[in-house]
């Protein structure tokens, strides 16, 4: 009798399906060689930078303190050569993991929660609303999102705050769209109807039946998300509109450009912060196609 | 119409206003409504990118005067200045005038084509636009141009085989170009190809010693175009790859493809006569809708490559601060874009027959 009572209870009902569906979903996902190569790194990624501090002290990101000489080549002492005022390079490119992973990922949260908010509301709502949201974040998408993020920034001022802001500001609408289509498709289905039917609200549709039917997109989406902030956010700081209190491998780049280290044929300079923004941009990508095929089964066994 | 509940039982497309349209009407009917057709479906869209434009001309305003606060502290930030030249300065930008009329003089100007004066070079901004113009449209034009082929011939044979070694290697080259930031790319590009190599200019866009006849200024300026137009295609091209290849895997299990190939057409034919004309259609919207691509990719190479266009225009007024021109040249970029993705709207309606139905 109590099994059976248990067994009958709504919410675990729901979560014992939901564990079904993550646990098939996560089957897929392993099936598929490039995600999985893409996660691996991620994780290697996401090491380094927490252990940041425990390879490396902090202290050899202050200027003063630098031991060694101008643009130095590699060496036993600096694996990666050094910087113009004696810094080491890999000291600076591992540092700057944190920065660029932080960045990257609260903006991508950030337009992430807005995109799926201003969708859900636009396409269960309809009405005046939904056709303004919807012209707004069509506006937004059009718009070059380079533009958009330096003419913020040139007025709003450096800071890892205001750069957070900017990104997530101009990546927030392609993820709204989406989410509004799929609000739409789901709206359609019959058990909607049954909700409402029961007197369910608004309030209600939307957190119990349309938001968990967005998820797993949202989540292949902001998966995209994150390595467009990224490049976004080194762009930006190369282009010496980043905080410049801190680390960034768009901001190393920056200072390598800056100071010459082109013309002085410095490659240790220049490629360790450029191959990190590539990699942790490709782990991504690999993770958010292999996420993309798992939940879009028109896509299934697309990946290369 | 929309009531209408086609191919529940199986059978083809019925829409049984489109088929009795020819049989009722004489020859002048159905061309009319064509055109009615046309006329409210373009109306629609004009109207929505000029709502678009004035979005763009409000939120300038609102970025660059509103948040940005006052332009006279920035001009002024090296220099004692007095009060009475501080507001002779503040008459003379307009900025004494009430908030609302110096937004209106704002919109006029902008639609009059007077988009005011550059504080770094003392000149009429719509001047020096035009200047660095071609510069831009060659690069980025170029750069397209290249980019659209490569991507959708690439992808087009490799979404056709999909899974062979020719998709695999390509899809990751695609991919790692793609992750690769722009500017850095353009860095290694001048580090390998000019500083170790000496194969192409360094920077910039001519050289001061050829001589001024067409033939050598085209080559010279030729030479200088390489690294940035390759920088550039690299890093674009992946994308349109990318979509071309998945739209071709939708055709590829088509039921007219295998139609095609029963009439004994050989692969290719299939291919370029049947499957790449319907996946080209979804492709090309996408295209348009990341115009905005665009614009970001030319800014960042053409500053890389010191290249003498809008997008390091851009960039070198943002540390003057150059506010008139940030303003101006952001009204321009994000404007051409607006218009072009309208020009791909109006496109539409003569590439694609469904958008003429609905």
């Amino acid at each position: 009798m109590s099994t059976q009572a248990q067994s009958l209870s709504p919410r675990a009902v729901t979560w014992a399906r939901r564990r079904r569906a993550m646990a098939r979903a996560w089957r897929d996902y392993r099936t598929q060689r490039s995600g999985m190569v893409g996660l691996v790194l991620l994780g290697l990624i996401v090491v380094l930078a927490v252990a940041a501090p425990l390879l490396i002290d902090a202290s050899a990101l202050s200027v003063t303190q630098a031991t060694g000489g101008r643009m130095e080549p590699p060496s036993a002492e600096f694996w990666l050569g050094t910087d113009e005022t004696g810094r080491s390079v890999l000291a600076l490119t591992l540092w700057g993991t944190r920065l660029s992973l932080v960045i990257g990922l609260t903006a991508t949260v950030a337009a992430i929660l807005v995109g799926t908010l201003v969708g859900i509301t636009s396409g269960h709502v309809g009405g005046w609303y939904g056709w303004i949201a919807l012209r707004v974040s069509d506006w937004f998408m059009v718009l070059p999102s380079l533009v958009v993020a330096i003419a913020l920034l040139a007025v709003l001022g450096r800071s890892v705050a205001t750069t957070v802001t900017v990104i997530a500001i101009v990546s927030w609408s392609g993820t709204a769209r989406l989410v509004r289509a799929q609000t739409l498709t789901v709206q359609a289905r019959p058990y909607l109807e049954r909700a409402r039917a029961l007197g369910a609200g608004h309030w209600h549709q939307m957190t119990r039946h349309i938001l968990p039917n967005v998820l797993p997109l949202v989540l292949a989406s902001a998966t995209l998300l994150v390595p467009s902030a990224i490049l976004m956010e080194s762009s930006l700081a190369w282009l010496g509109l980043g905080d410049p209190n801190v680390v960034s491998w768009g901001s190393i780049l920056n200072r390598a450009s800056n100071n010459g280290a082109v013309s002085a044929h410095a490659w240790w300079y220049l490629l360790p912060p450029g191959l990190a923004i590539l990699v942790v941009v490709a782990a991504f990508m690999m993770c958010g196609r292999a996420l993309e095929a798992v939940f879009n089964p028109r896509l299934r066994g697309e990946a290369p | 119409m929309t009531a209408h509940r086609p191919s529940a039982d199986g059978s083809p497309d019925r829409d049984p206003s489109a088929e009795q349209a020819p049989a009722a009407g004489t020859r002048t009917a159905p061309t009319g409504r064509v055109t009615t057709g046309f006329g409210r479906y373009l109306l629609k869209h004009v109207s929505g990118a000029a709502v678009s434009l004035l979005l763009v001309l409000f939120s300038s305003f609102f970025i660059f005067r509103l948040i940005a606060g006052d332009p006279i502290d920035q001009l002024t930030r090296e220099r004692p200045v007095t009060p009475e030249q501080r507001e002779a300065m503040r008459a003379e930008l307009g900025l004494d005038q009430p908030m609302w009329n110096q937004f209106l003089d704002y919109i006029t100007g902008t639609l009059t084509g007077d988009l005011g004066t550059s504080l770094q070079f003392r000149r009429p901004i719509s001047e020096l636009v035009l200047e660095r113009l071609p510069a831009t449209l060659l690069l980025a034009g170029t750069g397209v141009v290249l980019a659209v082929l490569l991507g959708f011939w690439i992808g087009t044979r490799a979404g056709w085989k999909q899974g062979s070694r020719f998709d695999r290697a390509h899809v990751t080259t695609g991919l790692l170009l793609y992750s690769a930031p722009t500017f850095w790319l353009g860095m290694i590009a001048i580090l390998v190809f000019a500083r170790y190599l000496g194969l192409f200019p360094v920077n910039g866009m001519r050289s001061p010693s050829t001589p001024d006849e067409f033939l050598p200024q085209a080559l010279d300026i030729g030479h200088h175009l390489v690294l940035p137009v390759l920088t550039y295609t690299a890093v674009v091209y992946a994308g349109y790859l990318m979509v071309m290849r998945s739209s071709i895997l939708d055709e590829v299990g088509a039921d007219y493809l295998t139609t095609a190939r029963a009439k004994g057409l050989r692969d290719d034919a299939v291919r370029r006569r049947h499957a790449v004309p319907n996946a080209l259609l979804p492709t090309i919207t996408l295209v348009f809708l990341a115009i905005g691509g665009i614009v970001n990719g030319a800014i960042v190479t053409e500053t890389v490559f010191s290249w003498p266009g809008l997008g390091s225009l851009f960039v070198s007024s943002i540390f003057y601060p150059d506010r008139p021109m940030l303003q101006a040249l952001f009204v321009l970029f994000s404007s051409s874009t607006i218009v072009a993705v309208l020009g791909a709207e109006i496109l539409y309606w003569f590439i694609d027959p469904r958008i003429r139905k609905s």
